[in-house]
């Protein structure tokens, strides 16, 4: 029992009628990277958050050390020694990294002494080989540099354990290795680290020991050494991982869109697209590659007339679109988009599902005349999406928000594939959507590709684009580094592309 | 259960009208009248009473217009504080108008004074509109401090260029008799301002409903980033509801001086436009509730006076008690706050400057 | 312009300057610490005439004007507590909290005051106080007689600014103000209670607006008359802003609000034919314009105006 440094004994926790940690049982070795495997919604999230105190598990208890604890909040769980890096930082982005740190400090006065705390701060900085300048603003600071500041500050709590979020999902592949090497610098400095993630090969690569995760339960508990990636995988997942769409043979037509060296900035101001250029013909899905924040999202927008150019030409069916509205590109250029975050840009989620069905196509008739609706022909054409796509809700005048992610996403295909579009862009269509709904969408854009529809398929999941595109673009801070038809695309080749290293 | 919780729910504002009287009876017992004979002599003289009712339509005619210009754009989010200001420059602009464009016949001239004074609202609450869409400016705070300046502004024109000769305060010239509105009941001040009051607030609540303008408004409000790529354009809404809500309160200063003062009269406006907010949010941003709120807060006001002459009771009071009708619908919003529709217009505000942020160039994270 | 240039002029307008901003100051102070703490405060107008009410009340029936000060202060934290309660921990949205409390403010007070002074309001002479020179500081040329010979709120106003600046930048409970204001969830995972902030920054932003209210009463008119905050609320939500956010920032946009305001006093009276509205209108206008005029985008902090509520599935 003594050479854990932590464990968790069935624990359980429901919300509702869900119980997203059944009886959960987790044994972490001192000094160790323990990885946490599981898909989204396996229950990891609400394990952490329990071991971190943000919540209390109905039953099942916590030890640190042989020694049973209580947590029942942050405070109390930095005081046991645990500590957590979130998947998105907490960190005050105008307060200095000195500030961060010391933030909620117990055992200070009232006054702060910052000149002190930068100078102990800057020498475990360096001890670790971080490099932190802790006077610098957060904000100031690459993701990276800040994931360290999340880190550090754990440390100058004196946290034994680090628990860490998905902390690869905000690095690009080529900050992943030295970010590893950290890892060891911290387990031979006698940390012990949890480690979550989704990812198979970064278990292999850094992990003592796996738990894996799978509808609120632990699957398997082993030694890394002892397993190997397609055992992991179907553990993980609960079943063989067989995935395919079906892709039919087909040929491709006429250049639909193409973009001729586009220039635009982001929210910031910053430049976000740098000369980018090509073209998408009929019949054709030209995939996306990219880690996030590389510019898909202001390539996305500038297609679909959301965000403007700096410089360049978009043309449609040879057509310079550039100045074209919004609502024109949509309707009669035939350009749909499936935005990435759909409750920030596709649905207006206090609103019935009826009417997202037409938030694209309100003020035409037969929906609207003289400035009113018509709501026997909003009714009807819900009720045809709903039946057409499969939609499951209660009725068409419910809010949307209270719909599932899966069929949220089918109400924004169903509405934007409707009117037999030209071009289709589709920014994450998959984003945060289970296994049956994945494959449903996958099909819905083959088919549209069928249908000769030109397809811009935007996504960071290299699988899902080597899925269904016939050719792969990979955007690289702002730029199209290269672009491969499928059969080149190899995901070590693009992987390359994706940190910026040209073929 | 759930259902009496949401029946409850729903009269809130009758709850809060409950516990404001209930509150104001202490305060009448604090200034040594027996309330349940203050409050009958109240609402008998508000409602029951033939001369009564007329002054506590005088009364609703502002209240409802002002409230009005609060509830539409609210609709996108969007504080109007200024319908005071705004009913001053629509006065202004409606009594400009009256004394000084002659030899049109009457009832052409109502109506141009009316779209005159309109138009001064509207273009007063153009500013906070404009400093809001491109400046990202706070409309709270600009419009709250243009009212001053509205209201200084009235009472400079009518304590200089346009004083009445000899005038012992500050007042304009009466306008001509042939623009007197009509009287709505006879022998009485209740003039027919309230009538259209009360055609614009089902009008507006028609299009609230069924209307595309009461949708693409209301998608601003909710999720200005759908609304966008819906087409829909934010800043142009921001404008166009500022605009029309201005235009409202323009109206209710015009009625005040077509209907019922017939001149312009310095600080003649006493809080209409912030009484407008208390009959907002008593309405629940519903402009068909608010014609009722009006008539209540109308008859509140005129009431008072009639408690006033029959049992000396400071009119105050009913300040004091529309202060707590407010105060209590406020308090009401903490119980299932998403509910309802001042929750889900008002939640959506930030998003509603984040959207902008963008759009400026300089969202920071 | 000779009215204004000679040395005795400047006394006067400096030092009237001075006097005329201490409400705002005070106003904007408040706004500084409980705008910093995330919570929207457009109840400053409501404060400050909660405090003037409080501190005619306390005059009145001690006798002494610092009875005054303590009941002043004790009505504006009562204001306060309604933002603090409705807005903090029931969530409703802050700026129909804020305003519900301007109106029900100006309604209670102006009803209060008719029962409690009767009808002896408006010729009332509240105990105050009386500026006294501070030895020797008050004998430097100009800055003595406009820094050092005024009344003890003016003293308090300059050590409220110090103590707010000292508390945000210099303790760490001022820290956690500042990041509560910015990341309320940051401050929540550090184990800090995120309301009990907001309670203690809305509750001390009441007393301190409410001071703004006491000046008026206890060291200018010496009694109350309803809505005598006159907009002065707004103003100092301007000055907030255009002093961004920051304690000092604020006392100097104050102060120059207080300087036009000054002015228009002052060429109100050396040009008589020049209508009183256009300088009434003066100091509104100059908020508007600084919001309008400034350099840059003001950037508030990023929780301002939003509930916090723990992220829970």
């Amino acid at each position: 029992m003594a050479d854990y440094k932590l464990a968790l004994e069935n624990i359980t926790k429901s919300f509702g009628a869900l119980t997203a940690n059944d009886a959960v049982n987790l044994r972490v070795r001192a000094g160790t990277v323990h990885a946490v495997l599981g898909e989204n919604g396996a229950g990891k999230s609400t394990l952490m958050n329990i071991l971190y105190g943000l919540y209390k598990p109905d039953s099942g208890r916590i030890l640190v050390d042989g020694q049973p604890v209580t947590v029942s909040s942050p405070k109390e769980a930095l005081a046991s020694g645990i500590g957590m890096v979130h998947q998105h930082f907490m960190l005050v982005a105008h307060l200095t990294v000195t500030e961060n740190i010391v933030l909620g400090m117990s055992g200070q006065g009232l006054m702060l002494d910052v000149a002190g705390h930068t100078r102990r701060i800057e020498d475990l900085s360096k001890s670790f080989g971080f490099d932190i300048d802790p006077g610098a603003e957060v904000i100031k600071l690459p993701i990276g540099m800040q994931q360290r500041v999340e880190i550090l500050k754990l440390l100058y709590h004196n946290a034994e354990i680090l628990i860490l979020d998905e902390p690869t999902s905000v690095l690009t592949p080529n900050e992943t290795g030295p970010f590893f090497e950290l890892l060891h610098r911290l387990k031979d400095a006698g940390k012990t680290i949890i480690f979550i993630t989704h990812k198979l090969e970064e278990v292999m690569a850094v992990a003592d020991d796996v738990t894996v995760m799978q509808d609120g339960k632990v699957r398997a508990s082993v030694g890394a050494a002892d397993t190997d990636p397609a055992s992991l995988a179907r553990t993980m997942v609960g079943r063989e991982v067989l995935f395919q769409v079906k892709r039919s043979a087909h040929s491709t037509g006429e250049t639909v869109l193409e973009l001729d060296g586009v220039t635009a900035g982001n929210d910031r101001g910053l430049k976000a697209l740098e000369r980018v250029s090509f073209e998408v013909r009929a019949g054709e899905v030209f995939g996306i590659a990219g880690v996030d924040g590389n510019g898909q999202t202001e390539l996305a927008e500038v297609i679909t007339g959301l965000r403007s150019v700096d410089s360049g030409r978009i043309l449609v069916a040879g057509k310079d679109i550039t100045q074209t509205s919004v609502s024109r590109r949509a309707g009669e250029l035939g350009i749909a988009y499936v935005p990435e975050d759909r409750h920030r840009d596709g649905l207006v989620l206090d609103d019935s599902v009826a009417q997202n069905a037409i938030l694209r196509t309100y003020d035409q008739a037969p929906f609207a005349s003289y400035g009113f609706f018509n709501r026997q022909a909003i009714a009807d054409h819900a009720a045809r999406l709903v039946r057409d796509f499969d939609v499951r809700l209660q009725s068409i005048d419910q809010e949307i928000r209270y719909l599932s992610g899966g069929n949220q996403q089918k109400v924004i295909l169903a509405r934007e594939l409707e009117a037999n579009p030209k071009v289709l862009v589709a920014a994450q269509p998959t984003k945060g959507l289970d296994v049956g709904a994945i494959e449903f969408v996958q099909q819905q854009i083959l088919n549209q590709r069928d249908r000769g529809v030109a397809i811009l398929y935007i996504s960071t999941e290299l699988e899902h684009l080597l899925d269904v595109c016939d050719r792969v673009g990979v955007l690289f801070s702002g730029r199209l580094m290269d672009t491969l038809a499928a059969a080149d695309a190899t995901p070590e080749r693009i992987g390359l592309l994706m940190a910026g290293v040209a073929a | 259960m759930d259902s009496v919780y949401r029946v409850m729910f729903h009269l809130r504002s009758v709850w809060a009208i409950l516990l404001a009287l209930a509150v104001g009876s202490i305060l009448i017992l604090a200034a040594g009248s027996n309330p349940i004979e203050a409050y009958a002599t109240l609402f008998k003289g508000a409602f029951f009473d033939y001369w009564g009712f007329a002054a506590t339509l005088v009364k609703m005619c502002p209240l409802l217009l002002a409230g009005l210009a609060v509830v539409l754009p609210l609709r996108a989010g969007l504080f109007n504080i200024g319908a005071e200001g705004q009913i001053y420059i629509g006065a202004l602009f409606a009594t400009i108008v009256a004394l000084y464009v002659p030899g049109l016949p009457g009832p052409l001239h109502i109506v141009l004074c009316t779209l005159a004074g309109a138009l001064g609202g509207a273009l007063w609450a153009l500013i906070p509109a404009l400093l809001k869409a491109y400046q990202r400016i706070n409309e709270i705070i600009v419009t709250l401090l243009l009212n001053f300046v509205a209201l200084h502004f009235v009472s400079f024109v009518v304590s200089g260029p346009m004083m009445e000769k000899g005038a012992p305060y500050p007042y304009s010239p009466e306008i001509p008799d042939t623009l007197f509105l009509p009287h709505l009941l006879a022998r009485t001040d209740a003039h027919y301002g309230v009538l259209v009051g009360v055609v614009i607030a089902l009008s507006l609540y028609v299009v609230f409903q069924r209307g595309v303008f009461g949708f693409t408004l209301a998608t601003v409000g909710r999720n200005p980033n759908a609304a966008r790529y819906a087409g829909m354009s934010v800043e142009r809404h921001i404008i166009l509801s500022f605009m029309i809500a201005g235009a409202f309160a323009g109206l209710a200063g015009t009625f005040e001086v077509l209907g019922h003062r017939y001149r312009l009269f310095h600080a003649f406006s006493q809080g209409y436009g912030y009484d407008g907010i208390v009959v907002a949010f008593l309405a629940g941003l519903n402009p068909l509730f608010a014609i009722f709120s009006a008539l209540f807060i109308g008859g509140l006001r005129s009431g008072a006076n009639m408690m006033q002459r029959a049992m000396g009771i400071e009119t105050t009071v009913v300040e004091a008690i529309q202060g707590l009708v407010i105060l209590f619908v406020a308090a009401s919003l903490a119980f299932r706050y998403r509910a309802t529709a001042i929750g889900r217009a008002i939640a959506r505000r930030q998003e509603v400057e984040e959207a902008l942020d963008g759009q400026t160039g300089d969202r920071k994270t | 312009m000779d009215a204004l240039l000679n040395p005795q002029a400047i006394v006067e307008v400096l030092s009237s300057s001075l006097r005329l901003s201490v409400p705002l100051v005070f106003a904007a102070l408040a706004g500084v610490l409980s705008e910093r703490s995330g919570v929207f405060n457009i109840a400053l107008e409501g404060k400050i005439l909660a405090g003037a009410f409080g501190a005619a009340v306390g005059a009145f029936f001690m006798d002494d004007p610092y009875s005054g000060l303590v009941v002043g202060m004790l009505f504006g934290m009562m204001a306060g507590s309604i933002l603090a309660v409705l807005g903090v921990t029931f969530g409703v949205n802050q700026i129909v909290t804020g305003i519900a409390i301007n109106i029900f403010v100006l309604g209670i007070t102006a009803f209060l005051s008719r029962i409690v002074f009767g009808a002896q309001a408006n010729t009332l002479k509240l105990p105050g106080f009386k500026a006294f020179e501070i030895p020797w500081l008050s004998s430097i040329p100009i800055i003595g007689p406009v820094l050092f010979s005024q009344d003890l709120l003016v003293y308090v106003m300059f050590a409220s600014v110090a103590l707010v600046f000292l508390f945000l930048y210099r303790t760490t409970w001022g820290l956690a103000v500042r990041a509560v204001g910015e990341n309320p969830a940051a401050v929540d995972s550090a184990g800090l209670s995120v309301p009990a902030l907001r309670y203690g920054c809305v509750m001390a932003a009441g007393a301190i607006a409410a001071l703004g209210g006491c000046y008026l009463v206890l060291s200018q008119v010496f009694l109350f008359s309803e809505h005598m905050s006159a907009g002065k609320g707004f103003i100092a939500l301007a000055a907030v802003i255009l002093g961004r956010w920051s304690p000092v920032g604020a006392l100097l946009a104050c102060l120059l609000f207080g300087f036009f305001d000054a002015l228009q006093l002052r060429l109100q009276f050396n040009y008589p034919d020049v209508p009183h509205q256009f300088f009434l209108m003066l100091p509104y206008l100059i908020s508007i314009l600084a919001l309008v005029g400034l350099v840059g985008k003001p950037r508030p902090p990023a929780s301002v105006g939003r509930h916090y509520r723990r992220e829970a599935k």
